[in-house]
């Protein structure tokens, strides 16, 4: 397996081009999932380290070339960064798997590939940031201009280090910004991996900066630090609104927030049985129940939800957890032992609630971070277990009866990142799609992810968009240009 | 068949426009124009070059034509035969478009990812950029153009108009639009089908890059008739595409004549839609044929007289060396050149005198040799062409300033011509000459230059030269052109829209309006029941 031969060759903070040290000279420890054990000290980012970041950042938006060459340039440069990342996906993989307890094999030929797709789709989106001109109502010739924001913050999570690290740098980077990225503390070192890669790709120094560190110190040194001109954050609802507040009493920063979810996956009784059980089985359990957007609400039609109940069941139990080196497992072992004990926590308080446990709902293996698929039926919604995010692979199952009561219910949350609906039927298809409050709407289908594919949330789960041309908007600044015009023929 | 050009790209903005057009550094034995004529009389350079493909392409396979023909293509420098090349002709053109109907119904691009269709585009620009130089030689070669011209711009700008639409197939978004009832409504973008591409003379390889760029981006499949003068470097590069990646029968090229191969595309009723730069009287033989075919769309990209506006606060000097670039820029063989240079009356003559020196400074050569700004123009009958322009221009009483004559003895060389005291009613004010000819009309306020650069049936392009924002708009929304050039000439960057109004033709190129061309618009309406919004 791949991860004996592993050797961590990045621990340092990226600043400016170099690896160095943390000027305290602090390190923490990064822990491999499946045993708890030390796999690299890196060097802790604190506030002082994110103040040289910073004004290395600043100095090369400021006086650069990065943001001031065609983007026809940049772009080709980002075309370089991706085959390197292609090149190297067997390394980054099995980094991600050590850190962060991802599958080998899925990262190694599904999700790195998927990223350096990702740099890709940016890298020909460089050339075609467009403004407009526009039409005056008087003798007036107008236009924008769309800029680069300027120094931008990005704060990353751990669920998807290599993903998170693309869908924001990628971006930024292409329409001219300089970045600096803090990602998360249990899974910082595909991105210092990333950063080396992108030095030799070509990428100038100081416009992509890589920060290890902890959220209170590093994160929030980055959030209201008065020279960054944006941050782009992804993780917990509750760190959102630190954010926004850091923003607000600092700079007022511009802010994108990619934050939590309890997403519903809704059946109904027309649905292809077999498809919605491998769906709904796939949207929670999929990467441990640790995404944002898992379908962690399974809303079924009463005609078939005692048979969706027990066939779920069953293919559960064909769910295998283990080493994720090991090609024939499906889930890994969670982050660390914090998420593990919330994981296990939730699983009491559901069935303290009153919740029926019908498979799973225990620890497994005799070291490491491993939890069984676990499936809940009869939960209500006024069950915690339904109300909040749990980020593990525990699947709450309920009943309702009609497409308005599934509306209604679908949209019972503080969240509104995104919806899974299983129906042939194309008026339901249609009325759920409109009325569902949530970002992504998925017919038939979940996790449907692409470099061209905004993603975000409603509500409590953030604001902006990452993904897409649409998350192009979220790092320019747009600027009208107005001139009079004398003797114009035409308006 | 005639053609029309262009000049491509953002690298020549003044500075390296300088270092490549003016000539103030030359190493030893290249003449200038004027002062010896000798150049062309020692040994044309013989470029390291071998001809691997004169075939017809189809399905990815070279062929000979089915009449078994060939054609000549020649040297302009010398005249001589470079290549004997198989001469597609009606049937040549059916076995072409069965290949591209084939490719587009069935075959595996119909299909394919939009992903995986810009990974292919990229991996073309790759490997035309890897084979950079040798192209520029055939280039160079086949059409006369200089070679530091070719391998430093030309063949550069056609690895970045490839990459820039490389870039667009996963970025081609239709809307969602609202209803005034219930009612869904999503407008999707398709490819059109097999498009027909009929390209120059002029610019031979980005002519090609302009067309199959959008085309495939689009996921279109294409048959391309080159134009008979200059069908080498085409047949080389798609050669090179299908080593890149590109199935077969999504490219086919076919070399030929225009009133055989090139109406036998255009009049194809499998054929969805015709795209063709070149002359206006071409242009108008291809919309009736489309008109009497299948009503094929169509884009034209046709000739032009495009003004260079020179105003009275306009720096002489840097006004002279764009106007003298606009003008001479590739022996004069573009649709866009900046044909009628009009000068503001209190500093025409001084005008007169610089442009006159400065061409007289031209470095007309073997365009092989570095430091060569001009080499020979196309063909025989280009050449006899201008010259007969140049008597025209003398007989209806302009001022022949300098140049008029052919330059050497051997090969299609024009000596770079000035006409002052040009007036808007002579022959070579009016129609396009498309050779080394510059006229330099006096004007002297602002609304009589704006009647007078848009009394022409062309409406392709002007420049305006001027330091003041309010005479730059005035002339930017008062000209009736596609592309106004302001204190600039010849900026052909791949997101910018070029095309004529007027009889310059009709759709734009490069840029988002490029894939217009290309898409077909489909409207999904569907019954919504109980919308929660409309």
């Amino acid at each position: 397996m791949g991860d004996s031969k592993t050797e961590i060759k990045f621990s340092q903070l990226f600043i400016n081009g170099s690896f160095v040290d943390s000027l305290s000279g602090n390190t923490f420890e990064t822990l491999d999932p499946r045993t708890g054990e030390v796999i690299a000290l890196v060097a802790e980012g604190g506030k002082e380290d994110i103040d040289l970041a910073v004004k290395a950042a600043r100095e090369a938006f400021d006086h650069g070339k990065w943001p001031r060459m065609p983007g026809s340039e940049r772009g080709k440069i980002l075309m370089k960064f991706a085959s390197l990342i292609e090149e190297h996906a067997d390394e980054i993989a099995a980094i991600d798997t050590l850190d962060a307890g991802k599958l080998f094999y899925f990262g190694k030929f599904a999700q790195i590939p998927a990223i350096a797709g990702n740099v890709r789709y940016y890298a020909g989106a460089a050339d075609k940031i467009h403004g407009e001109t526009l039409k005056m109502s008087r003798e007036f010739q107008a236009y924008t201009l769309k800029e680069p924001i300027g120094v931008v913050g990005a704060i990353i999570p751990w669920n998807f280090p290599s993903m998170m690290f693309s869908i924001k740098v990628s971006p930024a980077l292409a329409v001219g910004c300089t970045v600096i990225v803090k990602p998360a503390e249990q899974s910082p070192l595909s991105a210092l991996y990333y950063a080396h890669l992108a030095k030799l790709a070509g990428i100038p120094d100081g416009v992509l900066n890589v920060v290890p560190g902890f959220g209170p110190t590093a994160g929030a040194a980055l959030a209201s630090h008065m020279d960054v001109d944006k941050v782009t954050f992804t993780g917990s609802t509750e760190v959102g609104r630190k954010i926004m507040e850091a923003s607000a009493k600092s700079n007022l920063k511009s802010i994108t927030l990619e934050l939590g979810g309890k997403s519903p996956v809704i059946i109904f009784d027309d649905a292809d049985l077999d498809m919605a059980v491998e769906l709904a089985r796939l949207a929670i359990f999929f990467n441990k129940g640790e995404v944002c957007i898992a379908g962690s609400r399974v809303l079924v039609q009463e005609g078939i939800y005692d048979e969706f109940i027990k066939k779920c069941i069953e293919k559960s139990k064909e769910w295998k957890v283990g080493d994720p080196f090991d090609p024939t497992v499906n889930q890994g072992p969670q982050i660390d032992k914090t998420q593990y004990e919330k994981v296990l926590s939730y699983i009491e308080l559901g069935k303290s609630e009153g919740a029926k446990l019908v498979s799973g709902g225990k620890a497994c293996g005799d070291k490491g971070y491993y939890i069984e698929p676990t499936i809940f039926t009869d939960v209500k919604d006024d069950m915690r277990i339904a109300q909040e995010e749990i980020f593990g692979p525990v699947m709450s199952v309920m009943k309702f009866k009609t497409i308005d009561e599934a509306i209604e219910r679908g949209n019972c949350s503080i969240y509104g990142l995104g919806a899974g609906v299983i129906t042939k039927n194309i008026d339901t298809v249609n009325q759920m799609s409109r009325s569902l409050r949530v970002g992504v709407v998925w017919v038939n289908c979940y996790f449907a992810f692409d470099p061209d594919l905004p993603f975000g949330g409603y509500k409590m789960s953030g604001f902006g968009k990452d993904q897409g041309m649409d998350s192009i908007e979220g790092f320019v600044k747009k600027k009208t240009v107005a001139t009079p015009l004398y003797n114009s023929p035409w308006l | 068949m005639a053609a029309c050009g262009r000049r491509i790209t953002s690298l020549l903005c003044r500075a390296p426009l300088k270092n490549l057009m003016s000539g103030t550094v030359l190493p030893a034995r290249v003449n200038r124009f004027g002062t010896a004529a000798t150049a062309v009389e020692e040994p044309p350079i013989r470029p390291d070059v071998k001809i691997d493909y004169n075939q017809i392409l189809i399905n990815g396979q070279f062929l000979d034509s089915a009449s078994g023909k060939t054609f000549p293509t020649y040297d302009p420098r010398t005249e001589e035969v470079i290549a004997h090349v198989a001469e597609g002709d009606a049937e040549d053109i059916d076995r072409a478009v069965a290949a591209a109907r084939q490719a587009f119904d069935n075959g595996p691009w119909r299909k394919m990812t939009a992903y995986e269709r810009s990974r292919i585009i990229n991996q073309c620009a790759d490997i035309v950029e890897k084979h950079n130089d040798e192209i520029a030689m055939l280039e160079t070669l086949d059409n006369g153009k200089t070679y530091e011209q070719a391998s430093k711009i030309e063949i550069p700008t056609v690895v970045r108009i490839l990459r820039y639409y490389a870039g667009w197939p996963d970025k081609i978004h239709g809307l969602v639009v609202p209803a005034d009832g219930p009612h869904h409504v999503q407008i999707m973008h398709e490819a059109i089908g097999v498009a027909g591409q009929i390209i120059p003379w002029n610019f031979p390889l980005l002519m090609l890059a302009w067309k199959v760029g959008p085309a495939l981006a689009c996921g279109n499949t294409i048959v391309m008739k080159t134009a008979e003068q200059t069908p080498l470097s085409a047949l080389y590069v798609a050669k090179l595409f299908h080593d890149a990646g590109l199935p077969p029968g999504v490219l086919n090229i076919v070399s030929g004549f225009g009133p055989t191969a090139g109406a036998a595309l255009a009049s194809h009723t499998d054929v969805d839609k015709v795209a063709f730069t070149g002359s206006t009287a071409t242009g108008k033989i291809i919309l009736e044929l489309a008109a009497k075919s299948n009503l094929k769309q169509v884009t034209l990209e046709l000739g032009g007289k495009s003004p260079f506006i020179v105003c009275e606060d306009a720096d002489v000097d840097e006004a002279v060396e764009l106007a003298h670039f606009a003008l001479f820029f590739n022996q004069g063989q573009c649709c866009c050149a900046g044909s009628r240079t009009f000068v503001h009356e209190s500093i025409y003559d001084e005008f007169v005198e610089k442009s006159k020196a400065r061409a007289l400074r031209r470095v007309v050569g073997d365009p092989f040799k570095t430091g060569v700004e001009q080499g020979p123009q196309i063909d025989d009958l280009q050449f006899k062409k201008i010259l007969g322009c140049i008597k025209s221009g003398v007989e209806s009483g302009a001022t022949l300033e300098t140049g008029g004559g052919r330059f050497g003895n051997k090969g299609f060389y024009v000596q770079p011509t000035i006409f002052s005291n040009v007036k808007d009613e002579m022959f070579i004010a009016k129609e396009e000459i498309f050779g080394p000819v510059q006229s330099i009309l006096k004007f002297k306020d602002i609304n009589e230059v704006i009647q007078r650069s848009n009394a022409s049936r062309y409406g392709l392009a002007a420049g305006v030269f001027t330091q003041n924002i309010d005479t730059a708009n005035t002339l930017s929304r008062s000209l009736r052109v596609g592309t106004v050039w302001v204190n600039c000439f010849d900026i052909f960057d791949a997101a910018i829209p070029f095309g004529g109004f007027k009889m310059s033709g009709q759709g734009r190129e490069k840029g988002i309006d490029s894939l217009k061309n290309y898409l077909q618009v489909k409207s999904v309406v569907t019954s919504l029941k109980n919308p929660a919004w409309l």
